[in-house]
């Protein structure tokens, strides 16, 4: 567009516009509805019942009626699999959700304050990023017993800095910007401020690191559950069902390949996604159009 | 600079101290009194009274952490619950493994992500770009555990070259240790060397825009040296904080690889302590490895300074 096009406001229909236009989004964002979608329906129809052990059809390599195959048990992979996808994303997700719910107030807060609060807040971050999370979610699990639930503590512990971290950058960025001076000289309080002005701007920075950390946390819930410290069984894990297929790789490598692939895509998926929102918002972007 | 490394040294100092804290608390809610652990089930009440006196259990807790930590710093982490040998002697023997293990995968990292991150910041927008960005953007998305598994597949089960597991020490050979740590350290190091790469891109990017880029170009400096002598130089900050960073993903990701490879190393000895609720062998060991975490961020600050001049002198 020249320089002459007069100034308009972008529409919501300019912002859809601009994201199908954006190939990292497009993919992304199929990846992770094709996932959600499988995991969406396994709480309906899986194409066998994985409770079911039947022994006659273990071991199973891809067929038409299996089509990733079956395990020791004659489980259905497919079917694993879609659970397996329920599972990790909830984990994941709630994780984000601890991460945000608790580490946005406190960032908005710490830029919002300053001065000694902002200092003590910040060092306790440097405090837990210096643990290796992984270690810790391992130490945490063993510590309150191997679960689901304790591993969506583990992992959400440790998204609360993260959130905190971005949340105060970006809010600090705003802060100085004249329409939040116009909304203090209109006697809004800094809580006030920070929900109606702050928040919305900084809303993509935390949409993008969500993604981020939705990824981080699929890839650690599977890393969990492999060592045998997340999900339990017979929930189907993707993690577990790898390590469940570690010793019968010689035999049956289509049980290594399948969850595999389903962490690859799922965590792939949401880099894309995260990717493509970074682009679409990015203000270096948006002003070349 | 100094200033800000005396800073940064004491930050690391309160963080070892907040964590040991965090450390000690944490297990200290664990349920199972770790006298009767070693005593077993057959053992009278007196006797395990007598053992918790011995192990000094039965102190306040403030003299506990403060005994416990003051061994720290000497490096008497205590004795074993499980072997009764002292933690430090299982700890050396493991580290023998697991220090390698990280520096070879460390190196390798570095070694396949800077050449690439070069190759594609030099092409950007070119379909070579594209196709390095996307294996990498692939390689960011691998769980390293999976990947180690078709390592296993390609290179023991299939090919033959190496072991699929197990270690067989360094008293044998160099050879065929190294042999046994090759697969474990491709597996740790390619998942963070697909991040490294396209950090060292955009750092390269960002530098190469710069006027004295130009200028170097100008005056008939190939693209070739302008890459290496001016462009890297000034991208290392970036890509330098990223490495000291993955440096504590790098240890959380050594203890699952270890598990795939059965590698005694101190991975295998905290799931082994875990399991047999050895806490003085797990506190040890997550205090070591936070320890090594905060030395190598410090040391990552140091080579800002060799990196960059100009913040040797910088207020």
């Amino acid at each position: 567009m020249s320089d002459a096009a007069p100034h308009r406001e972008e529409t919501f229909g300019d912002l859809v516009g601009r994201a199908l236009a954006n190939r990292s989004f497009v993919i992304g964002l199929f990846i992770t509805l094709v996932v959600a979608g499988m995991a969406l329906v396994s709480f309906f129809w899986t194409p066998f019942d994985v409770t079911r052990l039947i022994v006659a059809d273990r071991m199973q390599p891809p067929s038409a009626a299996h089509w990733f195959g079956t395990d020791h048990f004659g489980r259905d992979v497919l079917s694993m699999i879609m659970l397996g996808a329920r599972n990790s994303i909830a984990v994941a997700l709630v994780a984000v959700v601890i991460g945000m719910g608790i580490g946005v107030p406190l960032g908005c807060w710490a830029a919002a304050r300053g001065g000694w609060i902002d200092e003590a807040l910040m060092r306790f971050n440097d405090v837990v990023f210096a643990f290796p999370a992984l270690l810790s979610a391992i130490m945490i699990t063993a510590v309150f017993g191997p679960s689901a639930v304790n591993a969506i503590i583990a992992i959400g512990i440790f998204n609360i800095p993260v959130f905190a971290r971005v949340a105060r950058a970006g809010a600090l960025s705003i802060w100085p910007r004249e329409y939040i001076l116009a909304a203090r000289a209109a006697g809004k309080n800094k809580t006030r401020i920070t929900i109606e002005h702050i928040l919305p701007n900084i809303a993509n920075l935390l949409l993008v690191q969500g993604t981020i950390q939705f990824a981080l946390g699929i890839l650690a819930e599977a890393a969990l559950s492999y060592v045998g410290l997340g999900t339990q069984p017979p929930m189907p894990s993707w993690g577990r069902m790898l390590f469940d297929a570690q010793t019968l790789m010689m035999v049956a490598p289509w049980l290594a390949l399948f969850p595999g692939c389903a962490i690859l895509l799922t965590v792939l998926g949401l880099n894309l996604l995260g990717d493509g929102i970074s682009d679409i918002f990015d203000p270096r972007a948006r002003r070349r159009i | 600079m100094t200033a800000y490394l005396l800073k940064r040294l004491l930050i690391g100092m309160v963080t070892l101290g907040v964590a040991s804290v965090v450390v000690f608390l944490m297990l200290e809610v664990v349920p199972g009194d770790p006298a009767r652990l070693m005593l077993g089930m057959n053992a009278s009440d007196a006797q395990v009274e007598l053992l918790r006196d011995q192990m000094g259990l039965n102190q306040p807790l403030v003299v506990r952490y403060l005994t416990w930590a003051g061994g720290l710093l000497s490096l008497d982490f205590g004795k074993s619950y499980t072997y009764s040998v002292p933690v430090i002697d299982l700890i050396k023997e493991r580290l023998v493994v697991s220090f390698p293990l990280a520096i070879i995968a460390l190196t390798l990292s570095t070694l396949i992500a800077i050449p690439v991150g070069l190759f594609a910041a030099a092409r950007r927008g070119k379909a070579a770009d594209t196709a390095a960005m996307a294996v990498a953007q692939v390689g960011v998305a691998m769980p390293n555990f999976w990947f180690a598994l078709l390592l296993v597949y390609v290179f023991a089960v299939w090919l033959r070259l190496v072991p699929a597991g197990g270690f067989p020490g360094w008293g044998n050979g160099v050879w065929p240790a190294l042999k046994a740590l090759i697969l474990p350290a491709m597996a740790l190091a390619l998942p963070q060397a697909a991040i490294l790469a396209r950090v060292t891109r955009a750092a390269l990017i960002e530098v190469l825009s710069e006027d004295y880029i130009r200028t170097a170009r100008a005056k008939g400096m190939p693209m070739r040296a302008v890459l290496w002598r001016h462009a890297l130089r000034n991208a290392m900050i970036p890509v330098l904080t990223i490495m000291g960073l993955q440096f504590a993903f790098l240890l959380a990701g050594t203890i699952i690889i270890e598990n795939v490879f059965y590698l005694p190393g101190l991975g295998r000895l905290v799931f082994q302590a875990i399991t047999q609720r050895d806490l003085i062998v797990v506190e040890s060991v997550v205090m070591l490895l936070v320890a090594a975490v905060v030395v190598v961020n410090l040391l990552v600050d140091l080579s800002y300074a060799v990196v960059d001049p100009r913040l040797r002198t910088r207020q």
